[in-house]
């Protein structure tokens, strides 16, 4: 089948067997491979992209049910070689060690921060319990979005 | 993970999808959100060679007051749900619960209607609208009927839906003020949960319903009945596995869950009667 997806602000027009998971296009199709897998059942929070400004897991999704739909991946946040707010808060902040959840992290804190723009820590916890963090690195992660918070 | 292949139809109103699973019929599956069919598809529990997706009739996402009753179209997303004035205002236990399913990101895709139908009794919605005394509304090619939530789930993963029914809309009952309680008993942030509890209490009735307590969401009777002639909180909680018939899994025995239940079951009664 055909999917017409606007990722990143390019239209992309593609044949998909109507079983492409969202992800797999994008890393796949696209060669968008800064959104990772990592669960693979929807429970870390690697793949979160947004779909129509909204954080969703790109892995327990069609690409088909985008079909029409704006997607925005972690390599579409800068702007002319300037970091997302939330990209360098995570940098001054050290919210990344191993950094495989990082593009998961931000876009899923850039949809709580959306929804939420000024949140308490605890509400930050909560609005990122989508997203696992296996090195364990929440404290410095939760400190990164209270500081874009602030931005 | 890669779901084995299906065909894919997308209907664009209810008589269309209830059209196209009649020409497919047990070989097809709806499609809503996803959140509860795309997991089992990538591990291969289920192999539909057709899905018709359903998540695009816009005319099916609404939240609207009914008079006695909140009326909530079948594809409303959690999200949506979790945050409605209207839900919060009437039906707070729903607004609730809805905001305790998944995460943030799942709330964003999953619908009401889709959670329901696919009848998995550790999901926290079939076991909230049971207590609030919900009634499904189901369109099928004959037309239109009505369920109570009582009467929907036969089994696991098993609901009264026919192969060419299609849940649309989903009555909750205004709780006028009752109070209310929810329980939900897990290890980690966004799991199911290994008990949960809804319930709430009004002067002279009462609803409490459990989550993973057997294979269909479970109604306490036992706990309202004795509530209403008048035994204590603690008491009525002691009552809360009657009508269950709890599993033994990973996370828990059914032993551990009898013990749960009866715990959380007071923990919910207990701040629905403050």
């Amino acid at each position: 089948m055909k999917v017409s997806i606007t990722v990143n602000g390019t239209r992309q027009e593609k044949d998909v067997e109507p079983r492409t998971l969202l992800v797999h296009f994008l890393r796949d199709r696209l060669q968008l491979t800064g959104t990772n897998i990592g669960c693979d059942t929807s429970s870390c929070g690697a793949c979160t992209i947004h779909l129509d400004g909204e954080a969703v897991k790109s892995c327990t999704m069609l690409a088909a049910q985008a079909d029409g739909g704006k997607v925005t991946t972690i390599e579409g946040l800068s702007k002319d070689g300037v970091m997302h707010p939330m990209q360098q808060a995570f940098m001054e902040n050290h919210g990344l060690q191993c950094g495989y959840c990082t593009p998961g992290m931000v876009m899923a804190s850039i949809g709580l921060l959306k929804e939420n723009p000024n949140p308490t820590e605890e509400e930050v916890r909560l609005g990122l319990e989508g997203n696992l963090c296996r090195c364990t690195g929440y404290h410095n992660i939760v400190k990164s979005v209270l500081a874009a918070a602030k931005k | 993970m890669i779901p084995a292949a299906f065909d894919y139809k997308r209907a664009s109103s209810a008589a269309e999808a209830i059209s196209l699973v009649g020409q497919y019929g047990d070989e097809a599956k709806f499609l809503a959100g996803g959140h509860s069919l795309i997991p089992l598809m990538k591990l291969r529990l289920a192999q539909p060679a057709m899905l018709i997706d359903i998540g695009r009739i816009k005319d099916l996402s609404y939240i609207k007051d009914g008079g006695d009753f909140i009326a909530i179209g079948a594809l409303t997303r959690h999200m949506d749900v979790e945050k409605s004035a209207l839900v919060l205002k009437e039906v707070p236990l729903l607004a609730h619960a809805a905001g305790y399913v998944g995460d943030a990101q799942v709330r964003h895709r999953g619908t009401i209607g889709g959670s329901l139908a696919h009848a998995d009794s550790a999901s926290d919605l079939p076991a909230t609208t049971l207590a609030l005394g919900a009634t499904y509304v189901v369109q099928g090619p004959k037309g239109e009927r009505l369920m109570a939530a009582a009467d929907f789930y036969k089994g696991f993963l098993e609901s009264a839906l026919q192969p060419d029914e299609m849940l649309t809309e989903i009555r909750v009952p205004k709780m006028n003020g009752a109070k209310w309680g929810f329980e939900k008993f897990n290890r980690r942030a966004q799991d199911w949960a290994i008990v949960g509890v809804a319930a709430w209490r009004s002067k002279d009735a009462s609803g409490v319903a459990l989550v993973n307590m057997g294979s269909t969401p479970i109604l306490a009777t036992s706990v309202s009945a004795a509530l209403k002639s008048g035994a204590s909180v603690a008491d009525a909680a002691q009552l809360a596995s009657n009508e269950a018939e709890p599993q033994d899994d990973l996370n828990a025995s059914s032993e551990y869950r009898v013990h749960l239940a009866k715990v959380l079951v007071r923990r919910a009664l207990e701040k629905a009667s403050a």
